[in-house]
């Protein structure tokens, strides 16, 4: 049996008529058209489909639509809240994070949530932070560096 | 990967959820579903109703209640994790949730679930026999509590029946825990885990406990290990020949590709041994 799903997406609410088993990464791009969250390995492991869901980082290939029913998601489609760039997209665009830019959505997302716990992150606790995102090119260097130039020790 | 189909329920309450693994068919639980959708994706599990708990009012708390933590079954393994609660009474604990998974599955993932699945490579499993934990579950027949030495039966096997429902894990607090996991660098599962409790008065080991997580079927307690330690200094000679006991304990230990039966009945020597060195370190406080 069908269910209504009601999910507040990047500010919008909206209302979906969705099987149980849909995933809440499906209905984010299939149904709702927004592809900037990637499947990677559809089994929990890369984080690729990392999005937040009131507020905390999640990988929504492991999250039934059903289960976001009345929450807020936030996808790297509205991360910034309106046009430009957030200052964490803004920050892997300057130190060059991201080379063919697959897991750059996830890895964008869960790098606000590691500031959002504590925006005085140490680059060890960032890389640590980091460790349910893969990222197949940049050897983390990067990625690392533009989460570091975000955070606030950069300007210590 | 699509689970395959099933009709979705959510229960208002813990008495909802009960009636309904009662009344549906096939029916299973969902609280993270962090152990469960997965395994739906691969087919591994295919219930033909899912029952979701996570709306469950009041189920996620996490408080002090005189010399315990009482953890409800919905609280996350971020919110364990980043607890001063837990930190402050039971730093071991605090440290195995933080141990687990990712940012992303701790923001999902629940003790309740990680219990009931009883996975052995969980982390929380050897901190709930080590630290003394008791579960308490509500089924058809009502509320019971279950000792941790008594709930694990098994890999993913627990004593819990098909519609029972955990609510709460309850710990004593104590200063002298610790947590430390080898994690298989892919899955981030433990290939082992050890979880030590001390206790220490006037210079001499009063109590001690040290649970193995990952090595067995189960998580285990490292009897021999730790009885050793008792009635002497802290010291770490005291605590090297204690710990080269704890594969007594082990005596069936499995094996995969990244670490054999062997490797891990070692790796539990010395991550029992580093556990206990870190705990006693806070017992003397
Ligand atoms: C990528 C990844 C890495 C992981 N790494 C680790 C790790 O390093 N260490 C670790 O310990 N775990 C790890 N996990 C597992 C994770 O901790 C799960 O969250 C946990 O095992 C299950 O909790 P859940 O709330 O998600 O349960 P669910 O998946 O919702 O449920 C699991 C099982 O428990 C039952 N259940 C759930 N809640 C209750 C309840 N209250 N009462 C009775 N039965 C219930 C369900 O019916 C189901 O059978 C990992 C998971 C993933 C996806
Ligand atoms: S696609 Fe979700 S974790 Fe890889
Ligand atoms: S930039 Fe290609 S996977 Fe990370």
């Amino acid at each position: 049996m069908n269910h209504s799903v009601q999910i507040t997406v990047n500010g919008e609410s909206s209302q979906h008529d969705v099987e149980p088993r849909m995933l809440l990464c499906h209905l984010l791009r299939d149904s709702m058209g927004l592809t900037g969250t990637n499947i990677g390995c559809d089994t929990s492991q890369c984080g690729s489909c990392t999005v937040m869901l009131d507020g905390k980082a999640v990988k929504s290939c492991t999250v039934l639509a059903v289960q976001a029913d009345g929450c807020e998601v936030t996808t790297i489609e509205g991360l910034a809240g309106g046009d430009g760039l957030h200052p964490m997209q803004q920050a892997f665009w300057d130190n060059h994070g991201l080379q063919c830019g697959f897991c750059t959505p996830g890895m964008i997302i869960t790098a606000v949530e590691i500031l959002n716990r504590k925006p005085d992150a140490s680059e060890g606790e960032i890389r640590h932070g980091l460790e349910g995102n893969i990222c197949r090119c940049t050897g983390y260097e990067n990625i690392v560096k533009s989460v570091v130039a975000a955070g606030s020790r950069a300007s210590d | 990967m699509f689970p395959a189909s099933f009709d979705y329920h959510s229960a208002s309450s813990v008495a909802e959820a009960i009636e309904m693994l009662q009344k549906l068919p096939d029916a299973q639980l969902v609280a993270g579903g962090h152990s469960l959708i997965p395994a739906m994706k691969l087919r591994a599990a295919q219930p033909a109703n899912v029952v979701d708990i996570a709306r469950i009012p009041g189920l996620d708390g996490i408080e002090r209640d005189g010399d315990d933590l009482v953890i409800g079954a919905l609280a996350t393994h971020a919110a364990v994790a980043d607890s001063a609660a837990v930190q402050g009474a039971c730093p071991g604990l605090a440290e195995a949730a933080a141990a687990i998974g990712d940012i992303q599955v701790r923001n999902r993932g629940t003790i309740g679930g990680s219990l009931a699945h009883a996975d052995p490579g969980a982390d929380y499993p050897a901190t709930m026999l080590a630290f003394g934990a008791e579960i308490t579950a509500v089924g058809p027949g009502g509320e019971r509590t279950v000792a941790a030495a008594d709930f694990f039966v098994d890999l993913f096997q627990t004593v819990l029946d098909e519609a029972d429902v955990i609510t709460s894990v309850r710990i004593p607090a104590a200063a002298g825990t610790a947590y430390l996991k080898h994690p298989h660098p892919a899955s981030s599962y433990a290939v082992v885990g050890a979880a030590a409790r001390i206790a220490v008065s006037g210079g001499e080991v009063t109590a001690c406990a040290l649970g193995i997580g990952g090595v067995a079927g189960k998580a285990v307690l490292a009897d021999a290990a730790a009885s050793a330690l008792i009635g002497g200094a802290a010291s770490d000679e005291r605590i090297a020949a204690a710990s080269a006991r704890i594969g007594e304990a082990l005596d069936e230990p499995l094996g995969d590709l990244y670490a054999s039966g062997a490797f891990r009945v070692h790796l539990a020597g010395v991550y029992g041994k580093r556990a206990l060195q870190i705990a006693a370190t806070r017992a003397a406080g």
